[in-house]
């Protein structure tokens, strides 16, 4: 479609070009008429400029969507890709993470990266792929809950450095205390989207298993929030199980303790549900699948249907349940389509999900800054275009360290990854604001962040994310998503306000004890100049007030 | 109205208060409400009278602040009446600063107390030795003043002739005073401006009249002297005010029959037998006057005492007159007459208008 319309367009410029206005025909001709050249192109000629695009190339031009739009933001954005395949890689071996990050500065524009994990390692055959093509990995094809999902991260940053310093990527990977741990040096060749390794020696590493990678690349070093050492600090919150060390570019080391002794239950995979996918997958699926009749393919390739719902489904598109899947025309595809989107099915499993935990939230919170109240809900699982998801939020309240009259500090996390930018655009953000946190006791003027020294976690779990850029900053608006994360501020919200409540009522009932005794001398003193009373019986004026006023306030 | 009461009925009701509180109780002191909503009027005696409703003070946790400054506030009035001083508002704002933590922020908060202890014993402040800070009133004309020499308490005469262009000033305490006077009639005028006028030419001496300027609402002092000098002399009082809502309603009721705030002693500071001479929205047509627009606060005025002011209520003639006004939707100045020129007001106005009384607004 796109294709055709282009054409049209580039028919119709030759032809209104020539149009001269009516008005310059009758004026006297130009003293040097020289007629503008029209070139025309042929089809042939078009066709001689068209070609393959590589996706390396086209992030080449459109860094910016994948988080390299500024040099601060780059240096973030390897360390978080490199630190998320760590852990996912550690957790899905079944090993508690030990991850150490180092970040050297080689220049005030340039530094160095390496992060180091504990994890199960690579086979050597699968290094080049994984570091040095785009789009290759194991998650984008599954349904699981992780931190990465489109195999895009690691190889991109190492593009990214590639392309700003000329530097190769380079990785140590060890697969076991018998096995030699090997070295690469990784280049992308971004027009063919495939790695050149450049060197690849067996050297000597310590650990027995594990991988770390280096990237060289140009950035700029800042600290605060958005930096690395926020993302440092937040990874640790939003995953309790690690243990992570960090060398920041000045040489300051900083350790986060591992604080929970076991990892998170494994999340799990499912298959797609078929609410959630769309009719151009559906098309792929069908001439991709190694089902042999379309009820097979159906029960087989979908969570929550059974052959019988297939035959229900299949009877809804007006189609046998013994078709072969693969020769489905577009039209069938689409009556598919429909007749899956009118069919009441189960929700997905819920329980693939791995929560943090409102325990471990509270521990990763109380690590993190001394306040007075701390609370957390973990939500049950809820489903939106078939995937499952549960939101997870947790507050600090009244910290020392935190503005009193300042807006709240929001933390964002998907997926135990830390959401650092984009803040605005989040569905989190979204929600927070239209919570109404004065029914709590904490202030918020309209259209904004409540204010107040508070801390507030929102955590997101799902098998797929929806992200609204392949950045991965910030969480697209889904009605369901949305309304989950209202419930669950609510939740903690509730919990606060009964805990603000009560201090206020406590620090009124403290007000009035100063009361009774600032003023009930006045009256006794007042009482003396009136009626000439001795001091004694002044006294026992004041003492029996208070005794009365006191008795009367606690009944 | 003799200083001797206050002492007594301060001491019983702090007598009360103690008692109550070696009861083990929590003392309760009864405010009679001041306000318009709280009074009837009396026809037959012409002022407005306080009605029954009182608001309570109970003594808690949450009112023991108050109740220790209004019973400070009572020993400081003993104190005053025992020793024969006076002490201003403002003044006893800052006797207050002498009470720790019991003294007041502001002065609102001490005026607050003290109008609540003064209608709590149903007396006038002065009485309770507290005086305002205002000026009563000047007065000029064909009146003598019998006071008497605070130190010595020698009579003394004050001829109010005798003042040449300016004027004898009303004190604070009147009860004492006693008037010789062979005048007409009493014309109470609002504003010093006109006062001066009719004072530089001798229209008292014209008219046979006393004069007394008010200078916008009138104070305590200055509505029981002119009550008294009316009550003992037999002389009807008049009344010269601007043509506008607030001449009316506050300025000239006030002045007749009291005002809700004071309602529980109007019975002494009303001048029941005052008539209203102008300027009446029938002398804005009549005499042609210049007038300025109603603002918005005039007009809401204007109905707020048709609709709820006792006195309006009561009598027709008025809120026949305040409707006019309000139709007109113009206000008229005294100072408007001096459009027809600058002594129009003495030659013809009041002349004119004092030759029918009779026709003199309620």
């Amino acid at each position: 479609m796109a294709q055709a319309q282009l054409k049209m367009k580039l028919k119709k410029v030759p032809r209104k070009s020539p149009a001269v206005p009516a008005s310059k025909k009758a004026g006297p001709p130009p003293s040097k008429p020289e007629p503008r050249k029209i070139v025309r192109l042929t089809a042939a000629d078009l066709a001689e400029k068209q070609r393959e695009i590589s996706v390396s190339e086209f992030f080449t031009k459109n860094r910016h969507l994948l988080g390299f739009d500024s040099p601060a933001k780059a240096l973030l954005t390897t360390v978080k890709e490199a630190v998320d395949n760590a852990l996912d890689a550690c957790e899905e071996a079944g090993i508690l993470p030990d991850i150490l990050i180092e970040i050297q500065a080689i220049s005030e524009t340039r530094y160095r990266v390496a992060v180091q994990d504990n994890g199960p390692g690579i086979v050597k055959a699968q290094i080049p792929k994984i570091f040095g093509q785009l789009l290759y990995g194991s998650k984008f094809h599954r349904l699981r809950q992780s931190r990465g999902q489109q195999g895009i991260g690691i190889s991109a940053a190492g593009m990214y450095g590639q392309l700003t310093t000329g530097k190769p990527i380079t990785v140590i990977s060890r697969v076991g205390a018998n096995k030699p741990a090997h070295k690469f040096d990784i280049q992308i060749d971004t027009r063919r989207n495939a790695p050149v390794v450049t060197a690849d020696d067996e050297v000597e590493w310590k650990p027995e298993h594990g991988t770390r990678v280096e990237i060289e690349i140009e950035a700029t070093y800042k600290k605060g929030r958005h930096s690395v050492d926020g993302y440092v600090e937040q990874t640790a919150m939003a995953n309790p199980h690690a243990a992570i060390a960090y060398v920041a570019p000045d040489g300051e080391r900083l350790t986060m303790e591992r604080v929970a002794a076991e990892l998170p239950k494994p999340p799990l995979e499912i298959k797609p549900h078929p609410h959630g996918v769309e009719l151009g997958i559906l098309l792929k699926m069908l001439h991709e699948t190694k089902a042999r009749n379309l009820r097979a393919f159906l029960s087989g390739e979908f969570s929550r249907v059974s052959p019988a719902v297939a035959e229900e489904i299949a009877r809804g598109a007006s189609l046998s349940p013994n078709m072969t899947p693969q020769k489905a025309a577009r039209e069938q595809a689409e009556a598919l389509y429909n007749a899956v989107q009118a069919t009441k099915l189960m929700a997905p499993p819920s329980n693939v999900l791995s929560p943090i935990g409102e325990e471990l939230l509270l521990t990763g919170l109380k690590k993190q800054v001394e306040a007075r109240f701390y609370a957390a809900t973990t939500r049950s699982p809820s489903v939106y275009r078939g995937n499952p998801f549960l939101v997870e939020a947790a507050l600090a309240y009244g910290a020392d360290s935190l503005p009193a009259d300042e807006p709240i500090t929001l933390l964002r996390f998907a997926n135990r990854v830390p959401l650092l930018y984009q803040q605005s655009a989040c569905a989190v953000t979204k929600s927070v604001i239209q919570t109404n946190w004065k029914s709590y006791g904490i202030q918020q003027s309209r259209g904004a962040l409540p204010s107040g020294p508070i801390i507030l976690m929102v955590h997101i779990a799902s098998v797929w994310v929806p992200f609204t850029s392949e950045s991965k900053e910030s969480v697209a608006s889904y009605p369901q998503i949305a309304k989950e994360i209202r419930l669950a501020l609510q939740d903690v919200g509730r919990k606060l306000g009964i805990f603000i409540r009560r201090g206020l009522r406590e620090e009124d009932a403290e007000k009035k004890r100063s009361y009774i005794e600032k003023y009930i001398p006045h009256i006794g003193i007042a009482l003396q100049e009136i009626l000439g009373i001795d001091d004694k019986r002044k006294e026992k004026v004041c003492a029996t007030l208070k005794d009365t006023l006191e008795r009367s306030r606690q009944l | 109205m003799s200083d001797t009461g206050v002492i007594p009925k301060i001491k019983k009701e702090a007598k009360g208060v103690e008692e109550q509180i070696l009861k083990r109780k929590k003392p309760t002191l009864y405010f009679p409400i001041r306000s318009l909503a709280n009074v009837r009027y009396l026809e037959k005696e012409g002022y407005f009278e306080i009605k029954g409703k009182k608001k309570e003070r109970t003594l808690t946790v949450n009112t023991v602040k108050t109740f220790a400054q209004t019973l400070k506030m009572m020993a400081l009035s003993k104190t005053l009446v025992e020793t024969d001083d006076i002490a201003t508002k403002r003044e006893a704002y800052y006797v207050s600063k002498n009470w720790g933590d019991a003294r007041f922020l502001e002065q609102e908060e001490s005026d607050t107390v003290m109008d609540d202890v003064e209608a709590l014993f149903e007396v006038n402040r002065e009485q309770m030795g507290f005086v305002p800070e205002e000026k009563g009133g000047d007065v000029a004309g064909t009146l003598v003043v019998v006071d008497k020499d605070p130190n010595t308490g020698k009579a003394i005469r004050i001829d109010c002739t005798k003042f040449g262009s300016g004027a004898y000033s009303i004190p604070i305490s009147v009860e004492d005073l006693k008037f010789e006077t062979t005048a007409a009639f009493i014309l109470v005028i609002e504003t010093a401006g006109m006062f001066q006028r009719l004072v530089k030419h001798g229209y008292w001496k014209k008219a046979n009249c006393i004069l007394v300027s008010m200078g916008g609402v009138p104070t305590r002092a200055c509505r029981r002297f002119i009550r008294r000098l009316a009550d003992t002399k037999k002389i009807p009082v008049y009344v010269f005010v601007d043509g506008d809502p607030y001449g009316i309603s506050n300025i000239y009721r006030t002045f007749k029959v009291g005002s809700g705030n004071a309602a529980h002693i109007n019975e002494f500071f009303c001048v029941p037998q005052a008539r209203f001479l102008g300027i009446t929205p029938q002398d804005i047509i009549d005499y042609k006057l210049p007038t300025h627009p109603l603002k918005e606060v005039d007009v809401k005025r204007a109905k707020d005492a048709i609709k709820n002011d006792p006195f309006f209520k009561h009598h027709k003639p008025w809120a026949k007159a305040m409707e006019q006004l309000v139709t007109m939707g113009v206000r008229a100045e005294q100072q408007a007459l001096a459009a027809h020129g600058l002594n129009y007001v003495m030659d013809t106005y009041l002349p004119e208008k004092i030759a029918h009384p009779d026709k003199f607004l309620p």
